[in-house]
């Protein structure tokens, strides 16, 4: 991955920052240019970082770069707000994954590119301890 | 508009040609739609094709194709739309057709899958995605399928019944020439074969293979078959925004629109050729054209009414699972095979009395959908 398309979205990465539309108040995460009402202004908005499982999958075959990770579980989590990402769930065996599931988002390694490529970071969720 | 007719078709089966490049696949095709039709007056191309950017580093194909056929000097194009390339480009030399801008369009997908590793043909698949937050958590394309049958399964079926699309699939393509796996396989291998993306079973995935099809298309005189409907439409590409993940929008508004110019009901579709990359979007992509209620389908393919003999025939010559599903030449494999229904000329896959056939492919997690009716005419 070049440098410039990691580091500008390293913001939005790293402390899951979305955009929320000021004339409708519809939120994305990622941001888009353009919302759905037509709106083109848009104010920064800070994600929640708890929510619950919707549904998940675990990786047996992954692409290109994630093979040392596998199996893994990717989720679509819904925010305690009702936001939905999709995420890696981490710090938990597959088998235990559960819809609605309580989960947090942590800061972690994601993949890099072999020895003198970028590291690359970003948000994944794990189990909540409550 | 003016009416437009499938002229010519030709397919060349699906498999792993180790010794032969994209365009000579391509080009096999074209040939033998172009004998088929008994024209050589071509006046454009569209060639769909994903993947061949990123596995043989090949842009600019139409230039490619025009010359590998002895025909530079060609008006030609690359039509790519994910996985509905096929369905897609078929779309585009339709308009062309029918805006009287060309007279005589030849419309081809070729992919080569084999040409890589495993890893790199999900890498392939999974670029039809958002890449930097949806591809950067490391899905796959049975990762963003399987969370929806996981979906499916809490509210609709049992995991044997969704997995019964890749059986039905697997029946249909037996004796079928130009399908890559024309065997039959009983539920059991599908339920017993390993994880690909849990809750789907390796066995309910289409595979890696090479494979082109190609059309003529010409106004329409008053024989043969004609292109009634043609629509694409597109949906928000991260699964994360959909109101109901489980309802493609792209293609309900895609089945729409070619119903509406087609002057058809759902009811009125005699076979389907559907997007089954993976059983589950066989069965969503069932219920988003209509052909089946929400929550449904499994019933439909489980009472056998997607038989050769059924109420609504569906992947008559095995569909993505059984055919095979060689990227951006599956779309157009779809609608030749409708074609070659309509024709009467579908061997021992003929759905008796055939009059209006529907395809439907889709690209992405079904962000991209094209839905192409065509009719026998004298209907």
């Amino acid at each position: 991955m070049s440098v410039p398309r990691y580091w500008r979205n390293e913001v939005p990465r790293y402390r899951l920052m979305g955009r929320k539309c000021v004339a409708c108040g519809a939120r994305y995460f990622p941001a888009q240019p353009v919302c759905t009402c037509g709106g083109t202004e848009f104010e920064d908005i800070k994600l929640v970082e708890a929510g619950e499982v919707v549904t998940w999958t675990v990786i047996r075959s992954p692409p290109l770069g994630y093979e040392k990770y596998a199996p893994y579980v990717v989720a679509l989590v819904e925010l305690d707000d009702g936001m939905r990402l999709l995420s890696q769930v981490v710090d938990v065996d597959p088998a235990d994954v559960k819809a609605g599931m309580r989960v947090e988002a942590v800061f972690r390694k994601v993949r890099e590119d072999g020895p003198s490529g970028i590291i690359m970071y970003g948000y994944k969720f794990r189990p909540m301890v409550e | 508009m003016r009416r437009v007719a499938v002229a010519g078709v030709g397919l060349i089966p699906v498999k792993e040609y180790w010794d032969r490049s994209l365009q000579s696949l391509f080009a096999e095709a074209a040939l033998k739609a172009l004998k088929d039709a008994g024209t050589d007056k071509v006046d454009s191309v569209y060639v769909a094709n994903m993947s061949g950017s990123f596995m043989q580093d090949q842009i600019n194909m139409g230039a490619l194709v025009t010359d590998s056929l002895g025909r530079p000097g060609l008006p030609a194009v690359r039509v790519e739309a994910g996985a509905a390339s096929g369905g897609v480009a078929f779309h585009e030399a339709v308009k062309a057709v029918a805006s009287g801008y060309s007279e005589c369009v030849l419309v081809g997908g070729a992919e080569k899958m084999s040409d890589v590793l495993p890893e790199a043909a999900t890498t392939a698949l999974v670029m039809s995605e958002e890449q930097e937050y949806t591809a950067y958590t490391g899905v796959t394309q049975a990762g963003l399928s399987a969370m929806l049958h996981r979906l499916y399964l809490d509210l609709y079926a049992e995991p044997a019944q969704v997995g019964m699309m890749a059986v039905k699939g697997h029946d249909h393509s037996v004796g079928c020439k130009h399908a890559q796996y024309p065997f039959r396989m009983s539920i059991d291998r599908a339920m017993d074969s390993p994880m690909e993306a849990d809750p789907i079973h390796m066995m309910e995935c289409s595979g890696v293979g090479d494979g082109a099809a190609a059309m003529v298309l010409v106004p329409a005189a008053d024989s043969g078959v004609e292109v009634v409907g043609s629509a694409v439409a597109t949906d928000c590409c991260s699964l994360a925004i959909r109101r109901d993940p489980l309802i493609f929008e792209s293609v309900r508004r895609a089945a729409e629109k070619a119903y509406s110019m087609a002057g058809v009901k759902p009811d009125d579709i005699d076979l389907a050729e559907v997007h089954d990359d993976f059983t589950i979007n066989g069965i969503l992509s069932l219920e988003a054209l209509g052909l089946a209620g929400w929550g449904e389908a499994t019933k439909l393919v489980a009472g056998n009414a997607t038989d050769k003999d059924g109420k609504i025939p569906t992947n008559t010559f095995g569909g993505l699972k059984a055919r095979g599903h060689p990227l951006g030449a599956t779309g157009l494999y779809q609608v030749a095979e409708v074609a070659l229904q309509l024709r009467g000329a579908a061997g021992d896959h003929q759905v008796p009395g055939a009059e209006v056939g529907l395809a439907q492919s889709m690209g992405g997690m079904a962000s991209v959908s094209a839905v192409n009716i065509l009719r026998r005419f004298g209907v």
